[in-house]
């Protein structure tokens, strides 16, 4: 199969994420958008390292997927502690520090 | 059975003597991590002071070890080729050390309000009986010390990454810790919890764009090494459409961090809620690790291109320095402050980087060297200013209003001399460092072609000046504000001050104990 396809399907992923997070108000849902971008370079990563024949991509797939869960743990403790202060996680909402 | 083939695998080769300071730091921050789950009953209230024993010997037997191998010379690719030492590595890793010190040294002060800055036990709801619980009976936590060693760990790796993926990982070691210490702070929880909430989603955000930007690079070249991707520019295998597109990504990720306009609208959010002496920590550490890679970035892989991002970032360094002059003008709160005018400065590096001049003529700093030095007058200044920051407070917590520092000078003279200092610094008047880095930077951008992109910046600069003569007629000039007072600091909070003010006197009077050591070693290795 044309790994084209799969770098196109990469694209549309990582555009789909990236106008998540900016659209999104619920900060969890802006964070699983993030984590939809992490997961389309890795889909790109894998099809380069096809393309390419060697195996570097792959790798470094195995190096974002660590990274993305490290992210995860620290995402989720940061915005569960917002959620338990104010009861809500619409980033709308947090807008004390505007002057 | 089949017979299962030989698999060959050779085992990685590691330096363990050049790499000994990212190893050492590691480790202290390991065992950092262990103080809070060990040291349980009697010995709890020791854990601060075995915590700032950890950084401080952790990153002073880092130092000795840098320096020692400087005295080896520029070594090369380590590691497996993941990990550049050359000169460049070896004077941000020494700033980087020394800067990181400075700043966690302020994170251990309790003298000032009889308690530290940070939360007890950041988990707790704030106003919940379990933080008032966890505060009266003083069972604190002290992760934040270790979070700040990773994170620094995290950008040695950062400034000396040799491929992309390094580069990545780098990035999210010493922006992970970032994210949480923002959201500790003991006072005025909320305001932190939200800075910690945007800096995370927007830095997140970045990494994203920064993390596509690698895969289109490797996409262009099949390689994460820097020196490949550099022979792919001269000489590409296909179309520069995933050049572009991978440069373009990878630049919004950097430039983030450093806090170039487009992407810098987190930074006066961030600066304000997170506690004060992170701010410091941030301002310096973060702005040089992000610089270093930055200039890696585009110097050695993407530098056969630079006739396509020079342009770009000529009109961003542009943006940059008078948005955050502008916004600095008027601004109320000193934190406030102090956060717009690192965008300025982060725009005036970047007349360097924009210039981009590699030649070394007789004496003349090149852009790497040039921007060093930049930082390293900022970096101090920067340390002493945010220290001075914690000790102007009020009955209930830090004042950061302009308003109270009104009549500091006539409360306690030093600190309002020694902050005068600093801003005089920020300004660029002499005899401070500030001056002689940024007359580096700005013949470092004109050596590069970029007269006019001085011009503008010379200009800012003499509008931004009027930034900080602002703050010092306040404090000298006006009557003294009834409610503030300056706390009395321990020495975790007087050694950053006076090492930042005689370090801005010396380097502004012989800037070449470090422009020269600058020179020498302002060359990136491929």
């Amino acid at each position: 199969m044309n790994p084209e396809n799969f770098l196109i399907l990469a694209a549309i992923l990582f555009s789909i994420g990236s106008v998540g997070v900016l659209t999104r108000r619920n900060a969890l849902i802006a964070f699983m958008c993030v984590e939809l971008m992490l997961n389309s370079a890795n889909l790109a990563f894998a099809a380069f390292a096809q393309m390419h024949g060697n195996l570097d991509g792959q790798v470094a797939a195995f190096f974002v997927m660590v990274v993305a869960a490290a992210e995860v743990v620290v995402g989720l403790a940061i915005i569960v502690m917002v959620y338990k202060t104010r009861r809500t996680t619409s980033v709308d909402d947090a807008n004390l520090l505007k002057l | 059975m089949t017979m299962m083939l030989p698999l060959e695998i050779t085992a990685p080769t590691i330096e363990f003597r050049q790499l000994a300071p990212i190893l050492i730091l590691f480790g202290a921050a390991c065992a950092g991590v262990l103080v809070d789950a060990l040291m349980l009953g009697r010995s709890r209230r020791w854990r601060g002071e075995v915590q700032i024993g950890l950084v401080v010997g952790g990153v002073l037997a880092a130092l000795a070890y840098t320096v020692a191998n400087l005295r080896l010379g520029p070594v090369g690719a380590v590691a497996m080729g993941s990990i550049m030492l050359d000169g460049p590595t070896a004077v941000m890793w020494v700033l980087l050390l020394v800067f990181g010190l400075l700043a966690v040294m302020v994170f251990k002060e309790e003298r000032l309000a009889g308690v530290p800055v940070f939360a007890s036990s950041a988990a707790t709801v704030p106003g919940s009986r379990e933080e008032a619980e966890a505060d009266r009976f003083r069972l604190e936590q002290t992760e934040v010390f270790p979070l700040a060693l990773f994170s620094l760990t995290g950008m040695l790796v950062f400034v000396s990454a040799n491929d992309l993926l390094t580069l990545f990982v780098g990035l999210e070691v010493f922006s992970l810790p970032l994210y949480l210490m923002c959201g500790m702070a003991r006072k005025r929880r909320l305001l932190s919890q939200e800075a910690a909430l945007k800096y995370f989603l927007l830095g997140a955000f970045s990494s994203g764009f920064f993390l596509f930007g690698i895969a289109m690079l490797y996409g262009f070249s099949g390689s994460f090494d820097l020196g490949t991707i550099a022979a792919a520019v001269t000489a590409p295998a296909y179309g520069r459409g995933l050049l572009y597109a991978g440069l373009a990504l990878v630049a919004v990720g950097l430039l983030f961090k450093i806090g170039i306009v487009p992407f810098a609208n987190w930074i006066p959010d961030v600066y304000m809620g997170a506690p004060t002496p992170l701010t410091g920590f941030m301002a310096i550490c973060t702005k040089m690790a992000a610089v270093g890679a930055t200039l890696r970035v585009f110097y050695v892989a993407l530098g056969a291109e630079r006739w396509t991002w020079q342009p770009v970032f000529a009109v961003l360094a542009i943006i940059t320095m008078i948005a955050g002059t502008v916004a600095a003008l008027t601004q109320r709160d000193v934190k406030r402050l102090l956060a717009y005018s690192s965008i300025a400065h982060a725009g005036f590096i970047f007349t360097a980087v924009t210039g981009a001049s590699q030649d070394v003529g007789a004496g003349q700093p090149t852009s790497v060297s040039a921007i060093l030095f930049y930082l390293a007058a900022y970096g101090f200044a920067t340390v002493g200013a945010f220290a001075i920051v914690t000790l102007v407070r009020n009955p209930a917590s830090e004042e950061n209003d302009l308003d109270g520092w009104a009549g500091l000078a006539a409360k306690r003279p030093w600190v309002a001399g020694l902050m005068s200092l600093f801003l005089l610094s920020f300004a660029g008047i002499p005899p401070t460092a500030g001056l002689m880095g940024k007359w580096a930077v700005f013949a470092a951008a004109w050596r590069g072609g970029y007269w006019w992109l001085v011009v503008i910046a010379v200009l800012t600069s003499l509008v931004a000046a009027y930034i900080y003569l602002k703050v010092i007629v306040i404090m000298f000039a006006r009557p003294p504000a009834p409610n503030t007072y300056v706390g009395e600091a321990s020495l975790w909070t007087w050694i950053p001050i006076v090492v930042g003010a005689v370090a801005t006197l010396v380097l502004g009077i012989a800037p070449d104990l470090l422009l020269g050591p600058a020179s020498l070693l302002g060359t990136f290795l491929r």
